[in-house]
């Protein structure tokens, strides 16, 4: 194990994917030469030069396209859109062209590539370099959508979202960069489409993904060491593959499920798994499924107002607390 | 008409052999006979959906495709249909395609805008304007990443050269040296409006060549004999690391934009006068006066009628998709889970 930050597991993962496959190029703005400008591709150019790591002009269309040429003709790109509110410019190749191919074609062109992209609030940098779009892609069928929360899951999901034959948006997220975490060294591949179960409890099960997933652990443990209250917290980690056997077996076993969500709140992930549990496993349930989400507003600018709607480690524990209170008077 | 310009320098002076002749006639030959029959279907409602004939544009669709090598890649926009047949998809999977059939290239599953033909190097059809440029460079990357020589082309309208696309395309294919030909059908409308209208230059894509490096090359997209000149020309230039071109064809649809559009804002008599230059007309008496024989094309034409209805008749006896269809190849283990 070696201690690694979030940025720096990122680099790895690629590395580990670059060593072993000719076929995997990196490419975007500033991506390069620059080793991105969240230094999450630090080194790469110097390791694997030119042909294999190459920067982009400004040129969201190109790049998404570039990628999606690439890859259905025997490479397998990784295209890193610079901050995820940018891939509103190529969302076309997102959802009409690289999310479809594969089907209208019958199955003769296969995608195997990925989409980096730098997502989420907390950073300050106001409502066009801020948003969680995850919602967005989980919403089309034929895109894997996988957000990972620890650097061993930057590094050993994104090695999987390589290898994976279909393509995947990749979510890193701004205010997890600096984390640092025990990251396996040598060859560390995470599977797709498995959630991780962090802590488990009696009373609640908390449902959280990315950024949110630190606040959500804080927040079980602030209701259990003030409350008493004992929480399962789980890592979605990827939306799509959905682990739903994971979060309807937990969600069973305390009856009270809530989802911690970064985006605006219509049309949130939260949304889709609360539909799933209530539909599945509806007489376990001892209340209804609470989503915790940004409310439905742009994401401010001002550390204040940005800090006042993004779900908190406060609010997360306060709307627990007041769902189980509330069950209870009842 | 006046617009059209004398030979590209590419082409003078190049001598066609006899063979590549009688291929650019039975391509436009047969592209004609299978694009007609489309319609007839529309009008008979097998054919269902919308459709985007390329009736006027054969010679275009011909004369890249005798030029191609046989693991090039072909892009195409939803007016597709005439450059799948020219790669070499037979006309069974493209009419069963358009009917919704089992025989279709895609099974029914993509439809008459998004032909795809992967083992003819048609490497599909693309229903959003302008978004298969950028495509068509990523796979040129791929080929000249992978060392293979393949050249990819790219075909589109007038209408595409004034979407984002098409600059973002350009641009990167030109500062990578890219093995891409960017190839514009420029049959003077993007769907109903006439592309001067609502453009800033008069050459929708030759004008804008020089903004990226590339040369001026505008040709006639009638004359079966300049495309394949002209394309070769490029496509000798790509193989050889030479980079991207941008060549625009003039030439004009002789149907409407789509199944639902009559054509009505066309000047009175302007389909009249590029009629005369059919370009299947145009090359049928260009090779009579060649001294090939009337009995030869004749015989070129018979055959391709021979395999059109049979390809009807089969296309019409082909059973539907199982319904199952519509759930599989969303991804590459052929299912569509979500979720466990």
């Amino acid at each position: 194990m070696a201690q690694l930050s979030y940025r720096d597991a990122v680099a790895a993962g690629i590395a580990q994917e670059m060593k072993r496959d000719e076929r995997v190029v990196l490419f975007g703005e500033d991506t390069a030469a620059a080793g991105g400008v969240f230094k999450t591709t630090v080194g790469l150019f110097e390791e694997f030069g030119p042909k294999r790591v190459k920067d982009t002009p400004i040129s969201e269309l190109a790049i998404l396209g570039a990628a999606m040429g690439a890859a259905m003709t025997g490479l397998r790109p990784i295209a890193e859109i610079m901050f995820s509110d940018f891939l509103a410019c190529c969302w076309d190749y997102v959802a009409n062209e690289i999310a479809k191919t594969r089907y209208m074609s019958d199955g003769q062109i296969t995608l195997p590539l990925v989409i980096r992209t730098a997502n989420g609030g907390g950073a300050r940098f106001g409502a066009q370099h801020s948003q969680s779009v995850e919602n967005w892609a989980m919403a089309i069928p034929g895109i894997k959508v996988v957000a990972p929360s620890t650097p061993a899951d930057a590094k050993g999901l994104l090695a999987a979202a390589i290898r994976d034959p279909d393509p995947v948006v990749f979510f890193e997220h701004k205010s997890l960069l600096a984390d640092k975490g025990e990251v396996p060294e040598g060859e560390y591949v995470e599977p797709l489409g498995k959630a991780k179960v962090l802590r488990e409890g009696k009373d609640a099960t908390i449902i959280a993904l990315a950024a949110m997933v630190p606040r959500a652990l804080k927040a079980a443990e602030a209701l259990a060491a003030e409350h008493g209250i004992s929480a399962t917290v789980i890592d979605v980690r990827s939306l799509v593959p959905l682990d739903a056997r994971t979060l309807l077996e937990h969600s069973a076993r305390t009856g009270r499920v809530f989802t911690v969500e970064e985006n605006p709140r219509l049309c949130g992930w939260g949304a889709e798994i609360a539909s799933i549990i209530q539909e599945e496993v509806f007489s376990a349930l001892k209340g209804p499924v609470v989503r915790i989400t940004t409310p439905h507003v742009p994401l401010p600018a001002s550390d204040r107002l940005e800090d006042a709607v993004m779900p908190s480690v406060a609010r997360v524990a306060t709307e627990v607390k007041r769902a189980l209170d509330s069950k209870r008077a009842a | 008409m006046s617009v059209i310009p004398k030979a590209h320098p590419a082409q003078r002076g190049v001598e066609i052999p006899e063979a590549t002749r009688l291929r650019l006639y039975q391509l436009q030959v047969e592209i004609r006979h299978c694009e007609k029959r489309a319609y007839d279907l529309f009008l008979q409602n097998l054919v269902k959906g919308t459709s985007h004939l390329a009736l006027g544009h054969e010679a275009v669709a011909a004369g890249f495709a005798a030029a191609m090598n046989k693991d090039d890649y072909t892009f195409c926009t939803y007016r597709g249909h005439h450059h799948t047949l020219a790669r070499g998809a037979s006309m069974l999977s493209v009419l069963g395609e358009l009917m919704g059939r089992q025989c279709g290239l895609m099974k029914g599953k993509g439809g008459s805008m998004h032909l795809t033909s992967v083992e003819h190097g048609v490497m599909g059809s693309y229903a959003i304007v302008g978004a298969h440029l950028p495509i068509a460079a990523g796979a040129a990357w791929s080929a000249q990443y992978r060392g293979t020589k393949q050249v990819s082309v790219a075909f589109f309208g007038d209408g595409a050269t004034n979407i984002g696309a098409f600059h973002e395309a350009l641009n990167l294919a030109a500062v990578w040296k890219l093995p891409v030909i960017f190839c514009c059908e420029n049959n003077m409308y993007m769907e109903y409006t006439p592309i001067e209208q609502v453009t800033a230059v008069k050459h929708p894509a030759a004008d804008r060549a020089a903004s990226y490096g590339l040369e001026r090359q505008v040709i006639d997209g009638n004359d079966a004999d300049i495309v394949y000149s002209t394309a070769g020309a490029a496509i000798a230039k790509a193989r050889s690391g030479g980079g991207p071109s941008l060549i625009e064809c003039l030439t004009y649809r002789h149907s409407g934009h789509s199944r639902a559009d009559p054509a009505k804002y066309r000047p009175k008599g302007e389909l009249e006068e590029w009629l005369k230059r059919d370009p299947v007309a145009l090359y049928r008496a260009r090779l009579l006066a060649a001294g090939i024989s009337e009995a030869k094309v004749a015989q070129i034409e018979a055959e391709s009628m021979a395999k059109l209805e049979q390809a009807t008749e089969t296309a019409k006896a082909s059973p539907t998709p199982a319904i199952e269809t519509a759930m599989t190849d969303v991804w590459a283990d052929g299912g569509n889970a979500w979720r466990n």
